[in-house]
């Protein structure tokens, strides 16, 4: 263990603007990543469903009159 | 699931040659099954390493605390230098064997490895900055990884900005292979260079001890964990998004009727 108490810790011996925005700029970046990878999942979603109740529609047999 | 047999064609007609039809809806299934242990993984690995790095390893007589830098740019540097060469592989490979399954590995590669190749080069600068008394040097490493990070962003470009999915693949694969031959040549240019020319800057170098060592270990490996995740959910999110109109995509991810 390195740090005596939290404050030295955050201090970094007085290179904590270095060192945190490093690392708080790295973490930004990663969640960002994630929350898009889910937003980009819900949307694709999104439009499959719509996407394929046209394509189903249009893939119906021909003498398939059920939807008369 | 239904059948593997009902994978019908593709929005790109004629379709490509793939190692089969089915591939993507593998695909598909087992990149679902794989991610959330990488993610797990990642998260164990990266929250050690960090202790290790951030609180258990010792202040360095002559870097101070400005070596703990290391803990994230040691593994993204190599990461994004890693997925690039891996990138142009699989782009290259799935171009000229026409398999268009590598090309969406491919696809979902990029987007992690220009976020790694980002984080190199922020988390350098900062840790440049104290050492050289300047956030940026032309030195051959940084000029590199320079490149790296606009080979990423342009094969993210090509691929988001080409409607047609095949000729997308085509140009963005053409560039990451240019790419892949054009660093190592950049590479021993500039490190010539500079060598010719004018003192090159001392690289960055974080302390060898064992605990730092093992630092920078832990959150390499965390980050791989990380970066195989993120790869893997993109994955799905390109096979959806490419396949929309296979059979196997409208029945299991359509309204019900």
């Amino acid at each position: 263990m390195n740090w005596g108490s939290w404050s030295e810790f955050w201090a970094m011996g007085g290179d904590g603007l270095y060192v945190w925005s490093a690392y708080l700029v790295a973490i930004v970046v990663i969640f960002t990543e994630i929350a898009v990878l889910a937003l980009t999942r819900r949307s694709i979603l999104e439009h499959l469903g719509r996407y394929a109740k046209i394509a189903r529609m249009e893939r119906k047999p021909r003498n398939d009159d059920s939807r008369f | 699931m239904p059948a593997l047999s009902t994978t019908l064609s593709s929005d790109e007609s004629p379709p490509l040659a793939a190692w089969s039809a089915a591939t993507p809806q593998r695909g598909y299934v087992h990149a679902g099954r794989l991610c959330p242990w990488f993610a797990c993984a990642a998260a164990v690995l990266c929250s050690i390493g960090l202790f290790v790095g951030l609180v258990v390893a010792q202040t360095d007589p002559h870097q101070h605390e400005h070596y703990r830098i290391a803990f994230i740019h040691t593994p993204s540097l190599w990461l994004s230098v890693a997925i690039y060469f891996i990138t142009a592989g699989t782009a290259g490979y799935g171009l000229v064997r026409r398999q268009r399954f590598l090309s969406m590995i491919a696809s979902a590669l990029a987007p992690t490895g220009a976020l790694f190749a980002f984080l190199a080069l922020w988390t350098g600068s900062l840790w440049g900055k104290p050492i050289w008394g300047a956030w940026w040097v032309w030195e051959a490493r940084l000029t590199a990884e320079l490149l790296v990070l606009f080979l990423f962003l342009g094969y993210v470009a090509l691929q988001e900005g080409i409607d047609d999915t095949r000729r997308a693949d085509r140009a963005s694969g053409l560039l990451a292979l240019i790419g892949a031959f054009g660093l190592p040549l950049l590479y021993f240019a500039v490190f010539r260079w500079s060598g010719m020319y004018g003192a090159a800057p001392q690289g960055l170098s974080a302390p060898g001890t064992p605990v730092i060592g093992t630092g920078i270990l832990l959150m390499s490996l965390g980050l791989l964990a990380y970066a195989v995740a993120a790869t893997l959910a993109r994955l799905r999110n390109v096979i959806l998004k490419r396949e929309r109109n296979s059979e196997w995509v409208i029945q299991n991810f359509g309204a019900r009727p």
